[in-house]
């Protein structure tokens, strides 16, 4: 029943969501939106536990919601016979270069938080 | 045999075959993923996406046909984005305290692979179209398609290079990582999200716990500062 609950909760912000989004023309897309709403929503210890069960259920099986568009590379097989191997460069490279200047900014960040840390200790 | 390609043209043009074929193939390439050790070249995605795409093909069922079950999956999509906020929430006092390096990571690293897709596609002379479907794709792919689409790319295109982003990163982060002598598991959980939004996501979730809440941090934060700034970015160009 909690999952029920909290789905219901989540559908609900993400209509909030797409309603605000297109009444105000917002650049962000509705789920963005029902997510930002969701965070103060939380501080009611009601919704607490649905949002949970939901939360878990959904984010547990993330990479299967993922599956429906990703079979849709079948419509875009001209396409990426194309271009497939300068695609497949880009994507690679730039998602190895993503993921690098991401890691060592955030450890080097880190670190440094950590050393002023304990220098003011 | 007839009656078989009858029966079969039947189920097959019902939308009970998209959903009931989607879960049938990734409960079966989840259970070979787990019974390899959860090696990542075995990703779930890649084989559930390949081995419905060799179906499709073989049995010359149309991709409209298949998503028209697939679709009650698809639409899930909608509240896993706003149920993002779920582990931003339990994360929050870590959030405050780190908030500062982790937007700064995210803004950084987000921005550096949204330009190095759009200047290498550009230096490769893909097409106009090709490359702003390219700029989004470490946004997890419903949000990708969005912001493909007020920036004049291509949105399924958008989607499906988003998922293929997801596969690479997935794929490969522990290598790239290992290389880089990165060990904080929260650091690379919060890497992989950034730049493999929900399938990196997913990956960090299934090795350790602290690796996917910040991938799952990361995965958030791309999503609000993807929407907001690359619209941004692409009218400046």
């Amino acid at each position: 029943m909690n999952f029920l609950r909290g789905l219901a909760v989540l559908l609900v912000l993400q209509a909030i969501g797409e309603a605000l989004a297109h009444a105000l023309a917002l650049p962000l897309p509705g789920p963005v939106i029902g997510m930002i709403l969701l965070i103060p929503a939380l501080q009611v210890p009601r919704l607490r536990e649905p949002v949970k069960a939901a939360a878990e259920a959904l984010l547990g099986h993330l990479s299967l919601l993922f599956i429906p568009i990703g079979v849709g590379v079948i419509t875009h097989l001209d396409m990426i016979s194309r271009y497939g191997i300068r695609l497949l460069v880009v994507i690679v490279i730039s998602t190895w270069i993503g993921m690098a200047v991401t890691a060592l900014l955030l450890k080097f960040l880190l670190n440094r938080a950590r050393s002023e840390e304990s220098l003011g200790e | 045999m007839n009656d078989f390609v009858q029966l079969w043209v039947y189920l097959a043009s019902t939308p009970l075959f998209g959903l009931t074929a989607t879960l049938v193939v990734y409960v079966s390439a989840s259970a070979v993923y787990e019974r390899l050790g959860r090696a990542p070249w075995a990703n779930p995605v890649l084989w559930s996406v390949v081995t419905l795409g060799v179906l499709l093909w073989v049995t010359h069922t149309a991709y409209p046909l298949y998503f028209a079950g697939a679709q009650f999956i698809h639409v899930l999509l909608g509240p896993a984005v706003v149920a993002l906020a779920w582990p931003l929430w339990l994360r929050r006092a870590q959030l405050r305290q780190r908030g500062v390096a982790l937007t700064l990571a995210a803004l950084v690293g987000g921005a550096s692979t949204a330009g190095a897709s759009v200047a290498l596609g550009w230096a490769l002379g893909l097409p106009g179209e090709v490359v702003r479907s390219l700029a989004p794709k470490s946004v997890t792919s419903p949000v990708a398609m969005g912001i493909a689409e007020r920036i004049g790319g291509l949105p399924a295109l958008a989607a499906v290079f988003a998922i293929l982003t997801g596969i690479v990163g997935a794929l490969s982060a522990k290598y790239l990582f290992d290389f880089l002598r990165i060990d904080s598991l929260a650091v690379r959980g919060f890497a992989l999200g950034t730049s493999s939004h929900g399938i990196g996501a997913a990956r960090a979730l299934q090795v350790d716990a602290e690796a996917g809440a910040h991938a799952g941090i990361a995965l958030g934060l791309q999503v609000l500062l993807a929407s907001l700034l690359l619209p941004v970015a692409f009218l400046l160009l």
